[in-house]
Order: C-alpha cells, then structure tokens, then sequence
C-alpha cells in the first residue's frame, strides 16, 4: 500500500482553509445516523467526543479508568502553548510553526505543524469559555510563560497543573454531552481489537475490567486517543496504566506504526531511588525559567556529595559547572528537553552526577530565591516543590533539587495522514497516539496543544468527509467478523491465564524495561542495538513460556490486565528497536553514537533519513516491513540545529 | 521496615468482606505507600494467591484514583497528599497498619479496596460544565477576570475528584465535592449565565446519589488532598438558597426539593 499523506496542495498558510472546504459535510440531519466510537478520555478523546456529539454524531466513548476525568493527560503540568502574542514580543502562528518544526529537528510534516499552530489560538479562547482558571495578571488578562526551546512567551498555564484543568474542561464539555444523550461512557473498560469488515474499521471489542465480560460495539468509525508508550521503558512519567495495548492490537489488525523510536527524555525528573520505584515523577520544565542546572565541577566534589561529606550549598561558586549556561549561551537553562537531558547524562557518565546513586545533577532555586523573595518562588512553583519535598524528603527552599531526565512522552505512535486518518479506512489517531506533529522530539507545553488541537478543531472537520463518503447506513455486532474478532480475544485472554510459571509480568516488565533504556534510550549505538533485540526476542519467547499469571477472567484481576499490557510492550520494544538500528543518524531525542559533530552534538543525515518510517505489521514473529513517507520542506531551510 | 498490614479483602460488590493479615518486610522507608502494596502483591501472586485489588494510576497525586482509608483516615496521617505520595518514611517499623476501602453506601466496593465512584461523575453530568460547543466563541482576552477571582476559582477547581471528603465525613456527605465545582463555575463571569441551574442540577443529582448532608463537622476539609475549603460549601449553599427562594429557574418540577 503506498503512504499517501493527503496534505493538500497551494500555499502554507492556506492549505488547512481550503481543506476545510474541499472536505464532504454531512448533512445536520443525518448525523444522527452515525456512531462514533471514541477510546481514551485524555485530552483529545474527551474533546473529540464532546466535539463529534455536539455536531450531532452519536458518540461511544471508552476508558480503562473508573472515570473519564482520570486520563493522564490530568498530570500534564506546564502549560500549553499558543500562537496568541499577547506578549508583544513577536510572536505568530509562522514562528510557533517554525520553532516547533525545528525544535522537532526537521522530522514532522509541515503543512501538520502550520496547521496546529493555527488552530492554538482558538484552543484558548475555547478553554477560557469552558470556564478553564487558567493564570492571570492583575489588569484582568492572561499570563504568559516562556517554555523550554522558545524565545517567546506563548505558555498560558494554571499554576503547575495545566493539563488537569484543561482536562477537566473538556471533561466538562464531555459531561454536557452525556447529559444530552448524546455520548455513552463506558468506564473501566479496556479495547482489546479493531473489529475490520471489508478493509474498514467498523467496531471494537472491550473487557469490562470488573467482570471480565468481553463484548464488542459497532460504530461508523474508531477513534483511537489512547495515549503514549512510555511504560515499554517501565520507569517513566506516565501513569502506571498508561499502555500501547489499544494501538498495538490496531498495528496488528493493519495500522502501520510510525517512528516507534522516537521517543522523548525528560530532563527534570525525580532521581531514582532503588528496585522498587513503580514510576518517576516529573518536575515540570518550567523550573528551568528560575532554576540553574549545575552540576560540579570535578569528580572529587561529586564524589564527596555522594558521600554526603559536604552538602551542595557549600560547593563555592568557583566549583560549579552550570553546563547548559556554559554551552548554550543564548538559550542557557532553557534548551530544549533533549539538549538538556542528553547534557545531564553526560555529566553522570563523567562521574561528576549527585545524589547517592549518582545519577541526578542540581537544579538550584537560591539565586531565584534571592532575586524574588521565597514568596514569589512559592507562588509560581509551590506545589511543585512540594510534590519534590513529600517524595525526596529534601526542601528545595532549603537545598537544590536533584533532578535526571526520564522516559515522558512518544512522539512516535500510529502513522496518520493529514486527516488523523490511520492507513485503515475508519480507523484515526488522535494526541499522543498517532505520530504526526513533533517530529523527533516534542517541545514543552505543545502535547497538549496538539491533543486538544486534533480533537476540538480538526477531527470535527476531517472525519465527516469520511462518514459522508461511506454513508449513513447502519453498522451493528452481526456481521461474522466482530463474533470472529471477539473469539480472537478469548483465545488471547486464556492463553495469558493458561500462563503458570514462576516469574510474575511485573518481573518481565522491569526487564523489558532495563533493555529500553540502557539501549534504546538517549544514546544509541548499532551494536547495543542489534544486543538488545536478541535480548527481546528471548524474553518474548521466555514470558510465553514462564510468566505467571493468576485468578480467572470473570473478575477483576489485575494480574491479567498487567499481563496483557507487558505482553504487547514487549513486543512493541522489539520494533522500537528496529527503528532505532535502522535510523542510523542522531535526531531530535534519539542519538546514534556513530552520528555526531566534532563538538559532539547530533548529527541528523538528511539526505538519507528525511522521512517518517511507518512500519506493516506481518504475521507473528516475522519481521515488520518498512514503508517512508518522504518529507517535503517547501517552506523551511533544513538547518543543524544549534542553541549555542 | 517490617510491617503488619490488616487489608480489607472483598471479592466483589455482592458478597461480604472482611480483614485479612498480611506481613510487609524488607520495606525502604523511600517506597511509597502504594510501592509498599506492590511489593506484597508480588508475593501473593508468586505464591498464586489473589493480589489485594486498589485503585491507583498516575501515582503523583493528581488523577484521584488512589483511594486507601489507612489507619482511620483517608488518604493516611499526612495532610494535603494523596495516598500515592505517602512515603513509608511516616510508619515506624513494626507497626501495625490497618488498611480499608472508602466507606460510603454512594461508593459500593467492586473489590477489596476499590470502590465505584461512578456518582461523582453523575454529578458532574447533572451541571457541573458551561453550555458552549466547540467554536464560535470569544476572544479569549475579551473578558478580563481579576486575578483574585480567577486564583479562587483555581483553588475550588483543583479538586481531583478523589472521594475523600465522602470518607472523612460522618454523614458520607459529599458537598465539599460537589460545591467545589459551583464554586469554580459560580465565580467565574462565564459560569453566570447557568448559576442558579447548575447548583439546583447538581445539589438534586448529589442528593439522589445517597450521599449525606453536611453538619459542619469539617472533616472533609481537614482529609482533602488539595486542601478545599468548607467557604465552597458556604458558597453553594447561599447559591442553592438563593436559587430556590429568590431565582426562577428550576430543574425539577416544583423545585426545592434540595
């Protein structure tokens, strides 16, 4: 099949208006005759169901959580970004789109990004009408904050729990429609497989995560809004439910998955403590507005902190390397995530890493402190140092943060056309989920721009040319493939309970895990990589054989959800590794050893890399087979790119 | 650490409950409280014995899925956290922990330690929004909202929906919850035009649901992980009144039946 993107032709600036023309609408009347299913009530499935049902369409929506209001969009922190230059500091919808294509190091589409950063501004204003608290000054009008990569204040934010309350706006939005009638909710319920009639995604099948009923619905088309794959590394920010089991299942029924490796390293993380850490928590990157990243000079001082000899308040100032400040004159503590994390684990390679595993480097408030008294400290980051306090027992008042960059987000995911249309017809990704706008690397504040960007703003538009062209003929559970497609399911679900070894899915998890991140996570090399996808076929073949899962099907059973989901990172970790060996050049948040400048940067070759890699999924152990789409820059110069 | 722990276990809604003694050893005061149950729940399934059921997800204090009654009180002995970011640096070794389910008839128990909270959704659908679809709207900056009013609203809309004040309270009474929402939608100026409804809607669906009456004991208010204040209360309760007696809007015929 070949990889038409559909991005529309004329100019930049022009292409999304007159898509929205060219594109079929359904006539008010008849989209009362449509389903829509909707699973994920993140951030872009709760406003792509409010959305689609406001319009009129029927809309099924589906979450793993006991409530929508739960999707771990909810712990997004910092703030989302738009193109609104409230500021006056020359902001627009150009610069917000050449700065997230280049913060993206070159590897997301164009007309996509232009696209997003036109509709961002129109995702405030929708907020803000949802009665969203977002921050304000004292005239009355919003606030703004400057946000890693960004030379301009485009970060509107409330306080440190942004995502929270732009969900529980479209939670709201979502909830209005509800009482309309107009969506069905069904909690605690996780897809298991796209049900395919004819070639075209036409329903779903789910297990009640309660009573293990498996059962299947029928819509006109699927949404997918499930979110990232963080957790194949085990230790990351997401939640601990977070899980690629519903796109994987989609990859396997014909959706090719686009750019698995990308993945991004958030640089202000809680350090790790020891074997039993179940997840990392992130400190939102705004820190780094007021906060130095330092780490010592010599190897002596370090190893003397680690000891806990001397305390870093008494390393002199003359000791300290402030490493970003010093590289990266113009853009200091604000480079983007993946300059700033790659820099920490160096400085923890060289032996020059705190705290008592020595994998952490400061992040240090004193002089913010000092410039802006504790109050004002307090008030623009108070809940986040305390978040840092309950979980480190340290007071960042009082001593700088240890901080280490951690697994955060997946610009990969379901490969997507400029419709948020997956390869299979009926069959969309929205957010987090679908690979489209961050190229390789994502920069902060625009995941949840481009989540609720794709559920209020554009699936309203692209879908309904879709449903236009097949027609409002009704779609139900009778057809032979859903009854198919469901004992595929069962089969599924017995042979993980037909599982009695002795090592528990957990077990297997932290391993996966292990491999992801020592050789599929910030630094890359051909051998490592060739290692680790030896390794992850053994253990895909020793979790088949050894792994233990307990209780039965008819209840709820975490054991079995758990199982479910490792089962499908494991082998989602095989193809991240894949990607990773076939993209030999340093990009975004993915460095290839054997990819980089004298002064040690990375080296992107876009003569043979400029493409996104969409994967076929073939068969059961089988090699995946790659399909590119090529990227045209018709309007950007390809530049290294530089923060110096 | 070595621990005691005294879990609730309940198979399902239908049948009974009751304690079942676990010991918790070789714990690191630097695991959370949550890690700490991984770490039993790992030795139960080795040694294929049904895990202890709780509901957890983001386990940094923001989604409201943890929900562990520890030792008397909800979300355990420390204030202003959720039970996700309790550290076992508060127990002592040896100690004996006591861990329960909320307890409330509105939040039946699906199973040992996780309940349905499903009723705090159905208040929310009864009102708890502003009627706009997607576009067509203001510019953003066109109304301007005192910063005061827009940092009140932002305390009362930093509930997380958790269902800790329905297990603190003696009447299993979820106002603060409920009058949280009012609150942030009543002070803003794009919640006044739905006002008077939204509070008759939501105070009437949180009274279907089977949840208590407040008597100002304030230990919803003492137990909330974001720290909410009884003032919601206060604020939905003078907005549900003035609703009834002075405003003309009703949801329900003949109205007042709050």
């Amino acid at each position: 099949m070949s990889l038409n993107a559909n991005i529309p032709q004329g100019p930049l600036a022009e292409k999304w208006s007159k898509h929205k023309f060219n594109l079929k609408l359904v006539n008010p009347a008849n989209k009362r005759k449509y389903n829509v299913i909707v699973v994920g009530t993140g951030l872009a499935g709760a406003s792509a169901a409010a959305s689609l049902a406001e319009l009129g369409y029927n809309v099924t929506a589906f979450c793993f959580q006991d409530s929508p209001r739960r999707a771990h969009s909810i712990a997004a922190q910092g703030g989302i970004n738009a193109a609104k230059n409230y500021q006056n500091d020359g902001d627009s919808v150009y610069r917000l789109f050449y700065d997230t294509i280049k913060g993206g190091d070159y590897r997301a589409r164009e007309a996509n990004v232009h696209r997003l950063a036109e509709v961002s501004v129109n995702i405030i204003d929708q907020c803000v009408a949802q009665g969203v608290p977002f921050a304000r000054e004292y005239g009355g009008l919003l606030d703004n904050r400057s946000f890693g990569g960004s030379q301009v204040s485009r970060t509107f934010y409330a306080r440190g729990q942004t995502g929270q309350q732009l969900l529980l706006g479209a939670y709201s939005a979502l909830n209005r429609q509800i009482n309309l009638g107009k969506v069905k909710v069904y909690t605690r319920h996780e897809m298991l497989d796209v049900v395919m009639v004819d070639g075209h995604a036409k329903g779903i099948v789910t297990r009640n995560l309660i009573t293990g009923d498996i059962d299947t619905h029928a819509g006109h088309a699927v949404l997918l809004c499930t979110g990232g794959y963080g957790n194949v590394f085990y230790l990351s920010t997401n939640a601990i439910g977070s899980n690629v089991t519903a796109a994987w299942r989609a990859h396997k029924r014909g959706a090719y998955f686009a750019n698995p490796c990308y993945t991004q390293i958030h640089p202000t993380c809680i350090p790790v403590t020891g074997d039993h850490q179940s997840k990392l928590t992130l400190m939102s990157e705004s820190l780094r507005n007021d906060g130095r990243v330092w780490a010592p000079k010599t190897v002596e001082t370090a190893e003397k902190l680690r000891k806990k000899e001397i305390t870093a308040a008494q390393v002199k100032e003359e000791d300290r390397d402030y490493f970003l400040e010093r590289k990266y004159p113009s853009f200091g503590n604000l480079v983007p995530r993946d300059v700033a994390s790659r820099n920490a684990k160096e400085m923890s390679d060289e032996g020059r890493g705190v705290g008592t595993s020595g994998l952490a480097v400061y992040l240090d408030f004193a002089d913010a402190i000092s410039r802006m008294g504790e109050d004002t400290v307090r008030a623009k980051y108070g809940n986040l140092f305390d978040m840092y306090y309950q979980i480190t027992d340290e007071n960042p008042y009082k001593q700088p943060m240890r901080i280490y960059p951690a697994v955060h987000y997946t610009m990969g995911g379901l490969w997507v056309d400029y419709n948020l249309s997956t390869n299979v017809k009926g069959l969309y990704a929205l957010g987090e989920c679908n690979f489209s706008d961050h190229g390789a690397n994502r920069l902060g504040a625009s995941a949840l721009m481009q989540g609720l960007s794709d559920g209020y703003f554009v699936i309203p538009y692209t879908l309904g040319d879709y449903l236009a062209t097949i027609g409002p003929k009704p779609v139900d559970t009778n057809h032979p493939a859903f009854a198919q497609t469901k004992q595929d399911v069962i089969d599924n679900v017995n042979k993980l309970l037909a599982l009695k070894g002795t090592k528990t899915v957990v077990e297997y998890h932290r391993e996966l895990g292990h491999i992801m991140w020592e050789y599929c996570g910030m630094a890359r090399t051909e051998e490592g990589l060739t290692k680790a996808k030896a390794m992850i076929k053994e253990l895909k073949a020793d979790f088949w054989k050894n792994a233990l899962v307990v209780g039965e099907n008819e209840e709820f059973n975490l054991s079995l959800e758990r199982a479910g989901r490792v089962a499908d990172f494991i082998e989602l970790g095989e193809l991240m590794v894949t990607d990773a060996l076939m993209r030999r050049e340093s990009c975004g948040g993915h460095f290839r050893l054997e990819s980089q400048t004298e002064e040690g940067e990375a080296l992107r070759d876009d003569e043979h890399y400029a493409f996104v890699a969409a994967w076929e999924f073939k068969g059961e152990n089988q090699e995946e087979e790659l399909h590119k789409e090529e990227l045209v820059f018709e309007n950007v110069k390809l530049t290294q790119r530089s923060y110096k | 650490m070595n621990l005691t722990l005294k879990v609730w276990r309940q198979k399902n809604t239908q049948t009974a409950g009751k304690f079942v003694t676990y010991k918790a050893e070789g714990i690191s005061p630097d695991m959370s409280f949550l890690e700490m149950l991984d770490v039993v729940n790992e030795s139960l399934i080795k040694k294929q014995e049904d895990p202890i059921h709780f509901d957890h997800d983001c386990r940094e204090g923001i989604c409201g899925m943890c929900s562990l009654y520890i030792n008397g009180r909800p979300h355990g002995p420390k204030r202003a956290i959720t039970t996700c970011q309790l550290h076992m640096r508060s127990f002592s070794d040896g100690e004996t922990i006591t861990i329960e389910p909320w307890r409330s008839a509105a939040f039946p128990i699906v199973k040992d330690l996780a309940t349905d909270r499903s009723a705090f959704d159905r208040i929310q659908q009864a009102g708890g929004f502003i009627s706009v679809n997607t576009g067509g709207v203001p510019d953003a900056n066109s109304t301007l909202i005192p910063k005061v009013i827009a940092d009140e609203a932002f305390n009362s809309a930093t509930c997380i929906g958790c269902g800790a004040c329905v297990a603190a309270c003696k009447n299993a009474s979820a106002m603060l919850f409920t009058s949280a929402k009012i609150t942030q939608l009543g002070l803003l100026p794009q919640g006044q035009p739905e006002r008077w409804s939204r509070v008759q809607a939501m105070v009437n669906q949180m009274d279907e649901e089977g949840f208590g009456n407040c008597t100002n004991t304030g230990a919803c208010e003492a137990e909330c992980p974001k720290e909410i204040t009884l003032m919601n209360i206060s604020r939905m309760n003078n907005d549900f009144f003035s609703a009834e007696l002075f405003r003309e809007e009703h949801t329900h015929d003949g109205g007042g039946n709050g």
